[in-house]
């Protein structure tokens, strides 16, 4: 069943696990190679991704970078006080197509599809935190037409409008204990397709001598605002089925916004380094606030998510016509707050080790290759808003079911990508 | 100079791949230890609470939650042996109950079923019933087989060492007990013997609750110093009981046998006791305000007048049309005014067999009151017609007084509460470095105000209400713990085994374990 899970998943292009949050930077072959630094690289056609402005320096009239990359994310817990020990695997393709079309000297149209957001993470059901989440699908597709803008060999800009699609399945237990007559744990599948919403993205980028470039890049907050998805309650006991049934539900999912600064730096004209700096404006997941049509009590999951910082750093190594070679580094910081740690994503500060390789075929046909590997120090973590209400004495009382353990991740991903050119 | 490049970095990427990640202390058994304890044998000697007895009997499914069970599993990650059950593999329908040859087992006077099926929650009806299904346990096919959870249900401490106790024949004149004779290795085996032929290196003990509970269950209709069935167990003989059982477990051999003994709660924590109120008639009950105008001007007024002429002014009082009103009850200890209420009635032109039955009826009789504790069953038999009484005075708590078993009075409580306290000295002071006590008084009292367990749950005494699906500890017999309920029974004696023998085990996640059985229809 898992095994045909994980498969059903390979085939959803854009269903992915991932770093910080629920953020998937795997957004290019070559600059992922690179530490997934970019906002002041010109490289290829991944410029529409990490700063617009760049897509106006790229040489070639035509540029066309396609990619994917298989996701391996593997999740351990283990609790001492309980003896609980879990683990999680779970497998995603994010994938991405980028485009331009240089159509005169100073102006070039382009058009990004990305999948910068996304999570998949199935435990085993009616695992220990299944009170929390027993799995959750979440996938965003970014769509970006752009435009870049060659204001000089100095200095360009670019940016475009972000038109997202989205779907979001998500399953948890309704409590701890309670089950249907024959035992089976009551629980609720949230599911809304088709979710869609608007934003945009701007860049600048710097020239200041040959040899350096730097560059800004702002993407916007985009929230996914799922309005009638489907709440389906599963396994409940007649006796509480007046007040769980199946219902639609609202629920606001916010896609951070993230502000990008970075500089590339020219050693010889075969070698390149490049830093990136990104900050996530992850504040904007203050909850999870699921609203349901009927009169089942609105879900209020406290997140109190905060912003991240990124610091990345990459090289680039041109040995000759045929081989590139690259490798790259950052330290990415959870938005997490202590006590806030929901096993829906697991993720703690990490540090990701990337590097890869182009291999060109001909002049105008690459083959690019990159792997990230993600390193996660274990984590003693908590989530402490769960809480849960009796009656003692004819009063109602909230107690709070802290949910804690031992966590340990490591992700992995290879990637597979095409470049063409002329 | 491609192709080693594609082959090293296919490798590479399986090798990234197979990376697991690995915890720095990696939960496992080495994680735990006994301490100072040795669980290689563990044996649980005591009563229905520790032989995982649920919804009013044992079944074959109920038995898999006994808190013994749960303890042994948590032993077995630090050496612990295995821990061994009666039989209940024939209690193919998971129903419970007992027959005796085939036949049920009836109580001689009244013909109701003493062990009936296990009680589930009839969400068709929202309320409680013996599940509808045929018992196949059958005493007569008997284990004669020692175990390491030696629970008996119903056993007092003087039963422990009562030879005869699992006898076959003693169930006719009632010296035996059914659930013993099933499994006992002989007619002349004790349960403390079989317990020995385990030979234990480690125990748990939680004997003494009979000794005062069944006293307390009949709403105090037995003696408070006695060894009949509802009786309070007379303290030295419940001490000589308790003293031999405890020497008798730690003096084996050479062993250095460690134990825990668990003290007995105080009856009124359970909900046996507590979900009936005192004042259990609405208005609407009692069939509104013109039949409670009637009750008053011919029961409850002329029997206030009487009692308040001979000084008891709130024996009786008149039933309140607006607000709940209480049970008329028996009361033992209540002062006897037969005589006068016969010849009130007689001075008011009733004819003397009337006057005198009605005096007989009321003699005893008061209102309920909020130091009466009513019975769990009562509330299937107030308010019913009473086949024995004649007409109007046959209603039950209405008309006709409920009888000494359905009620708990004040004065009961207190030998309850005297014999439980005495109990419970006698046991703490068996504190040793070999022997913890595990206060389970201390931790059924606070279940009254809400107990919050290691994982931060709250839980109480309540019976369940149809809605406290998630938090009711108790089953449906109102006395005896649920799953959830022997699950925090269990972390409870962990909490006090790895304190005092400095062990280290895991807690059981309570929460996870099930409440009430529901049932759609029954």
């Amino acid at each position: 069943m898992r095994k045909l899970l994980s498969l059903t998943l390979m085939a959803l292009a854009g269903s992915t696990a991932f770093a910080g949050g629920y953020r998937v930077s795997l957004q290019g072959q070559k600059q992922l190679a690179m530490g997934h630094t970019g906002v002041a690289v010109v490289n290829s056609a991944e410029a529409a991704f990490f700063n617009p402005a760049g897509l106006s320096f790229l040489e070639d009239k035509f540029n066309l970078s396609v990619g994917a990359n298989a996701l391996f994310a593997k999740t351990k817990f283990q609790n001492e006080t309980y003896n609980w020990k879990n683990s999680t695997e779970n497998m995603g393709t994010p994938f991405n197509v980028y485009a331009s079309y240089k159509i005169n000297k100073w102006l070039t149209a382009g058009l990004a599809v990305y999948t910068p957001y996304g999570s998949a993470v199935e435990w085993d059901k009616d695992w220990e935190g299944s009170h929390l989440v027993n799995n959750i699908d979440l996938q965003a597709i970014y769509i970006q037409p752009t435009i870049s803008v060659k204001v000089s060999d100095e200095f360009s800009f670019g940016g475009g409008p972000i038109y997202v699609t989205g779907s979001v399945e998500f399953n948890r237990n309704l409590n701890r204990n309670l089950t249907d007559e024959n035992g089976n744990r009551s629980d609720v599948t949230l599911d809304a397709k088709g979710i869609t919403a608007w934003g945009y993205t701007a860049g600048f980028m710097f020239n200041p001598c040959k040899k350096l470039r730097l560059g800004v890049n702002y993407r916007s907050e985009i929230i996914m605002e799922a309005r009638g998805g489907d709440a389906k309650f599963n396994d409940i006991p007649l006796i509480a089925q007046g007040t769980y049934s199946d219902t639609s539900f609202d629920a606001d999912l916010p896609l951070p916004a993230e502000i990008t600064a970075g500089l590339s730096y020219n050693i010889t004209d075969k070698w390149m380094v490049a830093f990136d700096y990104n900050r996530t404006l992850w504040r904007a997941y203050d909850a999870l606030v699921v609203d349901f049509a009927n009169n089942v009590p609105t879900s209020y999951n406290a997140r109190n998510y905060h912003d991240t910082n990124t610091y990345r750093v990459g090289t680039q190594y041109k040995a000759n016509d045929k081989f590139t070679f690259r490798a790259g580094w950052y330290k990415d910081e959870s938005p997490i707050s202590a006590g806030y740690f929901a096993p829906e994503t697991p993720r703690n500060d990490s540090m990701g080790y990337t590097g890869g390789l182009t291999y060109q075929v001909t002049k105008k046909l690459g083959i690019d290759a990159s792997f990230l590997y993600l390193h996660f120090d274990e984590v003693n973590a908590s989530y402490d808003h769960y809480t849960e209400s009796t009656v003692v004495n004819g009063q109602p009382v909230i107690s709070t079911i802290p949910f804690s353990g031992t966590y340990k991740n490591t992700v992995f991903s290879p990637g597979l990508g095409l470049t063409y050119s002329f | 100079m491609k192709n080693k490049f594609i082959y090293f970095a296919v490798l590479a990427a399986m090798g990234l791949a197979s990376c697991e990640p690995e915890f720095e202390n990696e939960v496992s058994n080495a994680s735990y230890s006994s301490g100072e304890a040795d669980f290689t044998s563990y044996v649980a000697l005591g009563n229905s609470l520790s032989a995982g007895y649920i919804d009013g009997t044992i079944s074959k499914g109920g038995q898999q939650y006994s808190f013994p069970l749960m303890l042994s599993q948590q032993f077995a990650l630090v050496g612990g042996g295995e821990f061994t059950q009666p039989d209940f593999s024939m209690d193919a329908n998971n129903v419970g109950g007992l027959l005796l040859g085939g036949m049920p087992i009836t109580d001689p006077v009244t013909g109701a079923n003493l062990f009936p099926t296990r009680m589930v929650f009839d969400e068709s009806q929202l309320k409680p019933e013996n599940i509808n299904a045929v018992s196949t346990n059958d005493v007569s096919e008997r284990q004669f087989r020692a175990y390491h959870n030696m629970g008996v249900p119903g056993m007092k401490s003087f039963h422990a060492v009562y030879s005869g106790y699992g006898s076959l024949t003693g169930l006719g004149t009632g010296t035996a007990n059914p659930w013993y004779v099933r499994h006992a290795t002989a007619d002349d085996a004790t349960v403390l013997g079989d317990a020995m032929q385990m030979n234990p290196t480690f125990f748990t003990n939680w004997i003494g609750d009979m000794d005062v509970l069944a006293y307390a269950t009949s709403g105090g209709a037995g003696s408070t110093a006695g060894i009949g069935a509802n009786d309070i167990t007379p303290f030295p003989v419940f001490e000589a009981a308790y003293d031999a059982v405890l020497n008798t477990l730690t003096a084996n051999g050479t062993n250095d046998v460690k134990g825990v003994l668990c003290t007995i709660p105080y009856v009124t924590s359970i909900p046996y006791f507590t979900t009936v109120p005192y004042a259990p008639l609405s208005p609407a009950a009692l069939g509104g305000e013109a039949n409670i105008t009637a009750l008053n001007s011919q029961l409850y007024g002329p029997l206030n007048a009487i009692f308040t002429a001979y000084g008891e002014p709130n024996r009786v009082r008149l039933l309140s049309a607006t607000a709940a009103n209480p049970v008329l009850i028996v009361d033992e200890n209540a002062q006897d005014r037969t005589a006068q209420i016969t010849g009130a009635l007689m001075m008011q032109g009733y004819d003397a067999p009337t006057a005198t039955a009605f005096g007989q009826i009321f003699g005893k009789a008061r209102q309920s009151t909020a130091n009466d504790l009513i019975v769990l069953p009562a509330s299937s038999y107030i308010g019913t017609t009473n086949a024995m009484a004649p007409a109007p005075v046959n209603i039950n708590g209405v008309t006709n007084p409920l009888a000494d078993k359905w009620v708990l009075t004040q004065v009961e409580i207190a030998d309850v509460k005297d014999a439980t306290d005495q109990i419970n000295a006698h046991i703490r002071s068996k504190e040793s470095a070999n022997i913890a006590i595990a206060d389970m008084n201390v931790v059924m009292k606070q279940l009254v105000s809400g107990l919050r367990v290691e994982d931060g749950s709250i839980y109480t005494a309540n019976y369940f209400n149809g809605t406290n699906i998630s938090t009711v500890l108790f089953s449906l017999d109102g006395v005896h713990p649920n799953p959830r309920g022997y699950a925090v029974i269990t972390n409870e004696l962990i909490k006090v085994i790895n304190k005092h023998f400095k062990a280290k085990l895991p807690y059981k996640n309570s929460a996870s374990y099930p409440g009430i059985n529901l049932v759609t229809t029954n």
